[in-house]
């Protein structure tokens, strides 16, 4: 715990630098509550790093989930039923950080009924039986939450788009946040290895890669400028995520449309 | 005057029963538009013959001068007319191939429309689902349909889970024009190049 507290200080003190200047900047939202635009401080790096992932996702990723998505859909359904079941891990924790604790006792429910009669979160009992459906939280939208900015846009080498706010939260996850990775990795358990935690987290990046394959390819043959596509898609879906709404017109900016007249 | 009257009163029940059968609500033009689309994509066409179709489906339901304004962002207010009605044409070009080609390589498609939210005078929000097939999970889209001129609705963003295609489209321009010292020429020999490939 007082790791997480020592990460929200350094997150905080890190947010807050990150907005000094103006250059690059991606500005997201006006409406609702007042978003702060998004620099890209780092963009040549950034640039780099997202040609290397584009590389790497050439020759690993999307070979990999081109055959993932060969095998039968119960397979795959089940497979990334059991990945967000483990998820939910993490996403309780988040929901009491950020003072929902009705969606902690919904989630825990979940799991519990997902593990048992779901046979370790294969089939999603929950749902049949009327839970809501779930939403991932993490630490990166728990800080944003909080009040925390996103400081500046990075691109992580194999990881892919974040920012640094959301690139702390994730750490969280190594130093006691997430109780899958405590069972794993971090304490030496008889029942569970380092394997299992790493295993699920590539296999949740190829379910991943593999939902989007045809988007993903999509956008890139229709982008200009295929990084910052990527770079607005990745901070639109944070400040969504954040936000908690499904509700697009929360987090829309309706203004830059008002004086566009059609003829 | 009861002649007059009498044609006062024809004249007032045909206007508005043209104003009737021209108006159409929001949510019933969008699955008006899709099943036009749909129908392309699942119909027996070359692939040429179905980017034609569709380009003309996009220039009938689709604000495309608006989109292209909009796409511009704050860099529109520094340009000349000239420099303006270059970008309009080339943005023109721009968005049928984009969107022609984002939408042939879907074979028939299934959308539901689900619900409308007037959000003002101009605007209604039109919610609509992507059923799933084995190759791809559901997805969530939402039309943002201009209703100023309620007997001409424009689809003027697609809002697909959340995230908006013309907010993303505004950023890549922004930052192709930023990267080029905030020149638009740059933003429209990207254009053409992308058009004429």
């Amino acid at each position: 715990m007082k790791k997480i507290f020592k990460l929200l200080i350094v997150a905080l003190i890190l947010s807050n630098n990150a907005f000094a200047g103006s250059d690059g900047e991606v500005e997201l939202s006006k409406k609702a509550k007042p978003v702060q635009p998004v620099k890209d401080c780092f963009e040549p790096l950034n640039r780099a790093t997202f040609a290397l992932n584009q590389g790497l996702d050439k020759v690993i990723f999307k070979p990999v989930a081109k055959i993932y998505r060969v095998l039968p859909s119960p397979v795959r359904t089940g497979t990334s039923n059991a990945i967000d079941n483990l998820s939910t891990l993490a996403t309780i924790p988040n929901n009491i950080l950020q003072g929902d604790l009705k969606k902690a006792g919904v989630n825990t429910g979940r799991f519990v009924i997902n593990t048992t009669f779901g046979i370790v979160g294969i089939f999603d009992v929950a749902q049949l039986m009327g839970f809501p459906e779930y939403e991932k939280e993490d630490y990166g939208q728990t800080l944003g939450a909080l009040g925390i900015g996103p400081g500046c846009y990075l691109v992580l080498p194999v990881l892919g788009p974040s920012t640094v706010r959301d690139t702390i939260g994730s750490l969280a996850n190594v130093v006691g946040g997430d109780p899958w990775y405590n069972v794993t990795v971090a304490n030496d358990t008889q029942y569970f290895s380092d394997f299992d935690y790493w295993g699920t987290r590539v296999t949740a990046g190829i379910d991943f890669r593999a939902k989007n394959l045809d988007s993903f390819e999509n956008l890139e043959q229709n982008s200009m400028d295929f990084y910052a596509s990527v770079r607005s898609l990745y901070l639109q879906d944070r400040q969504k995520k954040i936000a908690n709404s499904n509700n697009v017109t929360e987090t829309m900016d309706d203004s830059d449309w008002e004086e566009i007249e059609t003829k | 005057m009861k002649k007059f009257f009498t044609i006062f009163l024809f004249s007032l029940l045909f206007l508005t029963n043209i104003s009737y059968s021209f108006s159409i609500e929001p949510d019933v033009f969008v699955q008006s538009t899709v099943s036009k689309a749909a129908e392309t994509l699942g119909g027996k066409f070359t692939k040429e013959e179905r980017v034609e179709k569709l380009k003309k489906i996009a220039e009938e339901a689709v604000d495309i001068r608006g989109i292209g304004f909009y796409s511009l962002g704050s860099h529109r207010k520094g340009l000349n007319k000239d420099q303006l009605n270059t970008y309009e044409k080339v943005f023109r070009e721009y968005f049928l191939k984009s969107f022609s080609s984002r939408l042939a390589e879907y074979s028939n498609p299934e959308i539901e429309v689900n619900s409308k939210k007037k959000l003002n005078e101009n605007y209604t929000i039109v919610s609509s689902t992507l059923v799933a097939t084995d190759t791809r999970p559901e997805v969530k889209i939402e039309w943002r349909v201009y209703t100023k001129n309620p007997e001409k609705l424009l689809i003027r963003d697609l809002i697909i889970e959340g995230l908006s295609l013309a907010r993303t489209q505004k950023e890549e321009f922004s930052s192709i024009i930023n990267s080029n010292d905030g020149k638009i020429e740059a933003l429209i020999q990207n254009l053409s190049d992308f058009s004429s490939n």
